[in-house]
């Protein structure tokens, strides 16, 4: 390194390091300048917002049901392909309009992806802190099932969870929740580790503060960036795999638009439809690389150490 | 200084600039040194004084942030600044070589010493693989480390952070250079060990008459080994003298200020230091970069950059030079045109 | 190193035999008795059942069948396919050398082209090279790959008719019984002219499908790990003995910057058999994730369960070699 001190810094010739420090702004409006640096990630972040717009009020926005079959159009291009303007992205094989199953397919594929998000970060967060804190049998345990998780490849585990329990869209979040759970759990164990040893945890532990409190109120909060950020990268993880499951049609049944088994049998359409084929695929597309784009900017902004991947 | 020969190194005007996320930042401000072939100057300052960078410059490693430029910079009568890289590449390496300050981390961990020792020599000697080999083993053994054909096998994890200053150096002596810059070789190692070293690296510059460049921020070191020395201070040279005249009448405040705080000189119960910090890229003041820290600053410190003062003052870069520790108004024919 | 060795390998067997535990109740879990999977739904005789039950091993205690099952697997026994009746292990040896062929290819598409695009990104960092490689590495890593291979065929296959639709080898102008199950070398050693050529556009498009998530991932590692080492001490030290910018970045960087990237290949295995299900069933290629597919489809739970052991074990195995391979190009650990 070039021999600069860090900012805020000051080093003396006899070695002593002064703190200059300026007052820091509130840690929000920190955050937020840090974020918006990164035009990549403002930009994924509208468009995710866009995304969640459609999803929450896909009955105003849509122009028709999701389910309804006219029969008098089916298979009709979109607008630029020579459609009208009745069916913008045109229909599908059973004569839906393929715009308005894309909207209501927001709501599925991001319904799926915040589900697993929450409950495998919830899940994540008590087992973390159990075998960080508790040690032993708890943590050998626990850490034994995620290595096993880990070791079947994701979307083959997510297949046996949902040949058990049969295909249903409940069950793909179940399925998926499974596959990403150690990743949560992991980083809780590890980030719990790091903090348990520092002197803060040491200090409240001698002022007696109880073991819940002391997981869940001192060492949690400080382990919250790396989990922040692999929650956003993981709701687009859980959107592609939940895609595959419904893909395989192993997931989401029909007629629910869901994006992935929308693509389910549109093979028999490439040459007769292609767009039954192109706008499922590239609204999955599109949502994973905003929420990809957004999380990136949040790892910058929130977790530096963790700009390694 | 040597005024009849060319100089081996000779800078003026030497500018460093880093592009930062803030906008640029000076690292180094007009610098001038000259070495003489076999000369030992010493380098001082605190950490962020530009030292090192000034010294990276002329190898050409800085990062692609850095912007050089100079009026001249020139080494062994080659201009560096208008090499292309490849030539610039045969003399780096070769002619000048470096010893870094971190000797663990600047050895490639995946590499053994001796793959490391024998690189060097096969990019500029014409030297077959036993010759390097043999070489190879006579230069660990010229840095005094024992059974060198042993450890040329091993990794450099393997060895102690004195070790691997020694292979450092080893290294930097590998194609019989004529300059070293040597950046605080020292300062990562343990002070019993500290001692060692530079007594090696001072053999070994007294032996086979290499021009040395000694990067530290320990006075006690300049006094012990230099010939000359150069202050610097906020990426600006504040003084150059020769060591005896320094240390007898410093002429700028900082170094003055510097010495003050060696243990050695202390006089009274508590060691003095200097007040304040090296100013930062938001806080540069508008007129001499030491003036906040100065117990000599006036008015005029505060707003007008000072002038170099000539040869009789040390290039004081002062409005007010000190003569045996009392400020001294400059008179105008001393002024540099 | 030796003593590594052992503690490696002793550490996967707890995670081999919770593997075992999982399929061997997941199965049980499935709804729908095994008897009657296998007769159907006319339904059968009380004394028949009993009798098939006897035969299965069903009526025996939970635990006593779950040894069972452990041994058989132990002893390579993993189960016999209800529908082929054939033994899962030998239908699945002859299925993985397609599934291997595939996503071998897949891998070697994405290391060939994923490590020197993330080493030019990293050194030109900024450039316009670096910002386009990593637009499109944070586009592939977001890929859905089966929609990803539907518009390669819509493009390449469909509208272009440069390459295949299905399968693996144009089977009616050929015909070679297979030497290794490689379809590049036994269409190579069948001298068949115009074979191999078959064999390569039948493959290209499923390797690069299959290698689109592997690519962007070691694109974006090596990146992140040679700027990493780029600005680390030992990579000055290079530059200062005066060595060509190739052998600093080449040699000395790479060597370093490749630790994680090595890491982060072997952690791909799992993403490559679990794309090797998408892309066999998009490709309809003859391999062990289509198969997978179909044995749900067809309710063939010991296919199923045994297909999944042999799966996961293979991934298993393959993340203890690239454990070893880590400890042997990182001196640090070698030594330690």
């Amino acid at each position: 390194m070039v021999d600069q001190p860090l900012p805020g810094e000051t080093i003396l010739p006899d070695g002593a390091i002064i703190e200059t420090v300026p007052p820091a702004p509130s840690s929000l409006k920190a955050f937020w300048s840090a974020f918006s640096e990164n035009r990549g990630a403002v930009l994924g972040l509208a468009v995710v917002l866009f995304i969640a717009f459609l999803a929450l009020f896909a009955p105003l926005v849509a122009p028709h049901s999701p389910i309804e079959q006219f029969r008098a159009s089916v298979q009709q291009p979109p607008v630029w392909a020579g459609g009208t303007w009745a069916f913008p992205f045109g229909t599908d094989a059973v004569g839906r309009d393929i715009l308005s199953r894309l909207i209501y397919g927001a709501r599925i594929s991001l319904g799926i992806g915040l589900s697993v998000m929450i409950v495998s970060v919830a899940l994540g967060i008590v087992l973390g802190l159990a075998s960080a804190f508790l040690r032993g049998i708890v943590e050998v345990v626990v850490m034994r099932i995620m290595d096993l998780i880990v070791a079947i490849p994701s979307l083959v585990l997510a297949i046996l969870v949902v040949a058990v329990l049969g295909p249903s869209l409940v069950n793909t979040i179940v399925a998926v929740t499974v596959v990403y759970l150690p990743r949560y759990v992991r980083l809780v164990r590890a980030a719990a580790m790091a903090e348990l040893s520092k002197e803060y945890v040491v200090a409240a532990r001698v002022a007696g503060v109880g073991r819940i409190r002391l997981m869940f109120v001192t060492v949690l909060p400080n382990c919250l960036a790396p989990l922040i950020v692999q929650a956003a990268l993981g709701i687009s993880d859980a959107i592609l795999e939940a895609a595959a499951l419904g893909f395989l049609g192993l997931g989401a049944q029909p007629p629910i638009p869901e994006w992935g088994a929308m693509l389910a049998d549109s093979r028999e359409f490439i040459r007769a439809a292609p767009w039954i084929v192109t706008l499922p695929g590239l609204a999955i597309l599109i949502t994973v690389v905003a929420i990809n784009l957004m999380g990136d900017g949040l790892r910058d902004a929130l977790d530096p150490k963790l700009r390694r991947s | 200084m040597n005024a009849t020969s060319t100089p081996l190194l000779s800078i003026r005007n030497l500018s460093v600039t880093f592009a930062t996320g803030r906008g640029p930042f000076r690292a180094v401000d007009k610098v001038d040194l000259d070495v003489a072939a076999g000369e030992l100057v010493a380098i001082v300052g605190e950490s962020g004084s530009g030292k090192s960078v000034a010294m990276l410059a002329v190898m050409g490693l800085l990062p692609w942030t850095a912007t050089v430029t100079a009026d001249r910079l020139s080494f062994d009568g080659k201009d560096l600044l208008a090499l292309t890289p490849r030539e610039r590449r045969k003399i780096i390496g070769r002619d000048l070589s470096m010893i870094f300050q971190e000797p663990m981390s600047s050895l490639n961990p995946c590499f053994t010493v001796g793959f490391q020792l024998r690189e060097a020599m096969k990019a500029h000697l014409d030297l077959d693989k036993t010759a390097r080999q043999k070489r190879a083993v006579e230069l660990l053994d010229l840095v005094g480390i024992p059974e060198p054909e042993r450890r040329l096998k091993a990794f450099p994890h393997q060895l102690s952070g004195g070790m691997s200053q020694r292979v450092m150096i080893a290294m930097a002596l590998a194609c019989n250079p004529k300059l070293i810059i040597a950046d605080e070789p020292t300062t990562a190692l343990d002070v019993t060990i500290q001692a060692q070293i530079l007594d090696l690296l001072l053999r070994l510059q007294k032996d086979s008459g290499v021009g040395l460049v000694l990067i530290t921020h320990d006075m006690g070191v300049v006094a012990e080994t230099a010939q000359r020395v150069c202050v610097h201070y906020a990426g600006q040279q504040v003084e150059m003298q020769d060591t005896r005249g320094l240390f007898r009448d410093p002429h700028h405040p900082y170094t003055s200020a510097l010495l003050a705080a060696l243990p050695e000189r202390a006089s009274g119960r508590i060691l003095p230091s200097i007040p304040g910090v090296v100013p930062g890229l938001a806080d540069r003041p508008a007129g001499c970069l030491f003036s906040p820290r100065c117990r000599f600053a006036t008015q005029t410190c505060r707003t007008i950059p000072p002038p170099r003062a000539g040869a009789d003052l040390g290039y004081a870069l002062c409005h007010t030079p000190l003569v045996d520790g009392h400020p001294r108004a400059l008179k105008k024919l001393e002024m540099p045109a | 190193m030796f003593r590594f060795f052992i503690r490696r390998v002793a550490l996967t067997l707890p995670t081999f035999v919770a593997l075992m535990f999982v399929t061997f109740v997941a199965v049980r879990l499935v709804p729908g008795d095994p008897i009657e999977a296998r007769t159907g739904e006319r339904g059968i005789a009380p004394e028949r059942l009993a009798m098939l039950r006897h035969e299965l091993g069903l009526d025996r205690p939970v635990w006593q069948q779950f040894l069972d099952y452990a041994n058989g697997i132990v002893h390579g026994d993993f189960g016999v396919s209800i529908v082929t009746k054939t033994p899962v292990l030998s239908e699945f040896a002859t299925l993985f050398p397609a599934t291997l062929e595939l996503t071998l290819c897949g891998l070697a598409f994405a290391i060939v082209l994923g490590i020197p695009a993330g080493v030019i990104a990293a050194v030109k960092r900024g450039s316009v090279f670096d910002h386009t490689m990593m637009t499109i590495a944070l586009t592939g890593y977001s890929m859905p790959i089966f929609w990803w291979g539907l518009l390669l065929i819509m493009f390449m296959s469909e509208y272009l008719g440069l390459t295949p639709v299905s399968g693996r080898m144009d089977l009616i102008n050929f015909y070679f019984e297979p030497v290794t199950g490689f379809m590049l070398v036994d269409s190579l050693l069948s001298d068949q002219e115009g074979a191999f050529s078959s064999a390569v556009s039948h493959l290209i498009l499923p390797a690069i499908v299959l290698g689109t998530v592997p690519l962007a991932v070691i694109a974006r590692m090596t990146r992140s790990s040679m700027l990493e080492v780029l600005g680390e001490d030992y990579v000055r030290t290079a530059r200062a003995k005066g060595l060509s910018p190739f052998r600093v970045v080449g040699l000395h960087a790479l060597r370093n910057a490749l630790i994680p990237v090595v890491t982060v290949i072997g952690l791909q295995t799992g993403t490559l058999l679990g794309g090797a299900v998408l892309t066999e069933t998009i490709f309809a290629w003859p391999g062990v994730g289509k198969w997978l597919i179909e044995s749900i489809a067809r309710r063939d739970y010991p296919a199923l369960q045994g297909g999944i052991m042999l799966i996961t074990s293979i991934v298993i195995l393959v993340n203890l070699i690239v454990d070893l391979t880590y400890v042997a190009i990182n001196p640090r650990i070698r030594h330690g």
